[in-house]
């Protein structure tokens, strides 16, 4: 019936006339893989700006500050956007479900908007001329910019608990890669718009982040593939083969380029936008691998049925 | 809580008259999922889904037989499986455990039912179903799922598809008396020389606790559209938040590293504490901050990250 570790185990395998066993995510384009970018970039951001902060870089921390509170707002307007009933958004906060990744993330992401707009607010506020004095602002400002050094680094991994908490198939058995994956394209993304947004002088800290954001990505999609064998089939074929497969080229080579980014005005360009658009690529690959995972019966029934095979 | 209620699907007497899926549709006031022919076999339905709440399968098979009254012929013959499928009624459901709102509950007869006035259509519950089964209806936005007839089990009725069918394929009752009188049915088909009946989701051992709605299949529950080994998607969470909690580690860690070592491509200076980069950034302000309050309480805080970690599993 079946042929072991065959690279087209299909051949064997019974179904309902080709059908899918499970349902495909009912999550559009371009809302949620957008918010997973935008999501990762704010958490990441958050980092940058809480460090800069520490270490006295308050160009850096500005730029850092002002993207986690953007990314973080839009990325939530997103997410309410994506809801087959949008003016019900505020049930997301109804009850706390440490079993719904998708409750969990929503106080996550309720903290990290809230938390990440305050910071950026007070910050703003210093260029106001009257704000000279307010001290308190200011101290208001870091308490919650300290708070998002927890919230940010969450936000940028939940999404992957998120989605590997299905029953699709190249979700959930890449659970153990997919937050380091994420992480990665998240390091990348925020470490780019943060190198875009500040002086090049200032901007050295979010080009190192941005170059081992896309060590870790290129390291953790190499290790996911490798080791999902059949099931990981999906993000190498077809629409999410190639976007990942861009993503994979773009996040190198932007990554690459960060490393000698500050040399120049046009190389940080070239290499900030390069690792934005990775970052997308990746997100929106990791949704389309997702579909077509659920949308072709083998890769739910040959597992399983290897499995109750194996079984004694 | 009152008894845990149940349905035992026994295909082997169904006659795909599909009495079943009129009567969910007329009791439940379902909208039409579109007068489509397959072009496969009798089914016109598909699959279960946000208006298709039971679902009829049809599976033409051909296999050789051997004719009893003359031994040397062999014949080809068609054997039609057809089955009611129906949301399982997990004992560990997924949908029910991914549900951010709430709106998805267990109620008294041990089923788990959609609260239409709470979904917010989020659409989760929808690939974490490891049968397939709950989806989003367009147009409506909210995610539907069998009832299990919940407001005829309140009045004291079976549900529609159970009253509806002529061959008593669908039985509703008490789930443990329901899996005795499979466990009967099956021990009786088997000696009877049916080999291949089988019962499916009846075991609290499998990957969903055992289900709420079992069947008796005769062939593998694939054939009929069902996964062979469903697994709650909702068992490894734990070790999910395990590995995102050592990722979001990770990108503070290096996020702290790039800070600390100053990054490359940096003109003048590449660490924290040899650069004029940072002296020359940060000023005296940035390096009184570094032994600030504040800042040993940040750090105390990263550090207390991983104890918060523990306390999400």
């Amino acid at each position: 019936m079946r042929t072991e570790g065959a690279v087209v185990p299909e051949a064997g395998f019974r179904s309902y006339y080709g059908r899918p066993v499970i349902k495909p995510p009912v999550w559009h384009e371009p809302h949620m893989p957008t918010y997973l970018y935008l999501g990762g970039m704010s958490g990441v951001s958050s980092s940058m700006a809480v460090m800069a902060r520490l270490t006295g870089n308050p160009r850096l921390a500005r730029s850092a500050r002002l993207a986690a509170a953007v990314g973080a707002s839009a990325g939530a307007a997103l997410l309410a956007a994506e809801l087959g009933r949008p003016e019900r958004f505020l049930n997301m906060l109804r009850v706390f479900k440490p079993t719904s990744p998708m409750s969990v993330g929503s106080w996550i992401l309720a903290a990290q908007s809230g938390l990440s707009a305050a910071a950026a607010s007070a910050d703003l506020a210093e260029l106001l001329p009257a704000a000279k004095d307010m001290a308190l602002l200011a101290t208001a400002g870091d308490a919650a910019l300290l708070a998002t050094g927890l919230t940010g680094p969450l936000t940028a991994t939940y999404t992957a608990v998120l989605i590997a908490d299905t029953a699709v198939p190249a979700w959930h058995e890449a659970y153990r890669e997919l937050p380091f994956l994420f992480a990665g394209s998240a390091m990348a993304a925020a470490g780019a718009v943060a190198m875009l947004a500040t002086p090049r002088a200032q901007a050295g800290p979010a080009r190192a982040v941005a170059a081992l954001g896309a060590a870790l990505e290129t390291a953790a999609g190499t290790v996911m593939e490798r080791r999902l064998g059949m099931v990981g089939r999906p993000y190498r074929e077809g629409r999410a083969g190639r976007l990942m497969g861009t993503a994979r080229l773009l996040t190198a080579g932007g990554g690459l380029l960060a490393a000698v980014a500050g040399r120049s005005r046009v190389l940080t360009a070239l290499s900030g936008l390069a690792l934005t658009a990775g970052s997308l690529c990746t997100r929106f690959g990791v949704l389309e691998a997702g579909r077509a995972s659920a949308a072709d019966p083998a890769y739910t029934i040959v597992p399983q049925r290897e499995r109750l095979d194996a079984a004694p | 809580m009152a008894e845990r209620m149940g349905f035992f699907t026994d295909t082997s007497v169904c006659i795909g008259c599909k009495a079943c899926e009129v009567a969910c549709k007329e009791w439940n006031q379902l909208p039409d999922d579109g007068f489509v022919f397959e072009a496969t076999s009798y089914d016109n339905t598909g699959m279960l889904g946000a208006s298709t709440w039971r679902h009829v399968a049809f599976i033409e098979q051909s296999r050789p037989v051997q004719v009893p009254s003359d031994p040397e012929a062999e014949d080809s013959v068609d054997r039609w499986l057809m089955s009611s499928d129906v949301c399982k009624h997990c004992t560990h459901a997924a949908c029910l455990d991914v549900c951010p709102t709430g709106a998805l509950f267990r109620t008294e007869f041990g089923t788990v039912v959609v609260q239409s006035d709470i979904c917010n259509g989020c659409g989760y519950c929808v690939p974490a179903c490891p049968y397939g089964v709950i989806d989003r209806r367009e147009g409506d936005g909210r995610a539907w799922k069998c009832t299990m007839c919940y407001d005829r089990q309140l009045g004291g009725l079976e549900p529609a598809c159970a009253k509806a069918c002529p061959t008593d394929s669908i039985q509703f009752g008490p789930l443990d008396e329901l899996r005795e009188r499979a466990e009967e049915r099956v021990a009786r088909l088997r000696a009877d020389g049916h080999e291949e009946a089988r019962l499916y989701g009846e075991s609290p051992s499998d990957g969903v606790g055992g289900a709420g709605a079992f069947f008796l299949l005769l062939d593998e529950p694939e054939v009929y559209g069902l996964p062979p080994d469903p697994v709650a998607t909702t068992r490894d969470l734990p070790a999910m938040w395990r590995w995102a909690g050592a990722a979001a580690l990770s990108v503070a860690g290096a996020v702290a590293l790039a800070f600390l070592n100053g990054g490359p491509g940096l003109k003048s200076g590449t660490s924290l504490n040899g650069g004029t980069f940072l002296t020359g950034g940060a000023g005296p302000k940035g390096r009184a901050f570094l032994k600030s309050r504040a800042f040993l309480k940040g750090r105390a805080l990263l550090k207390g990250r991983a104890l918060l970690k523990g306390g999400t599993r």
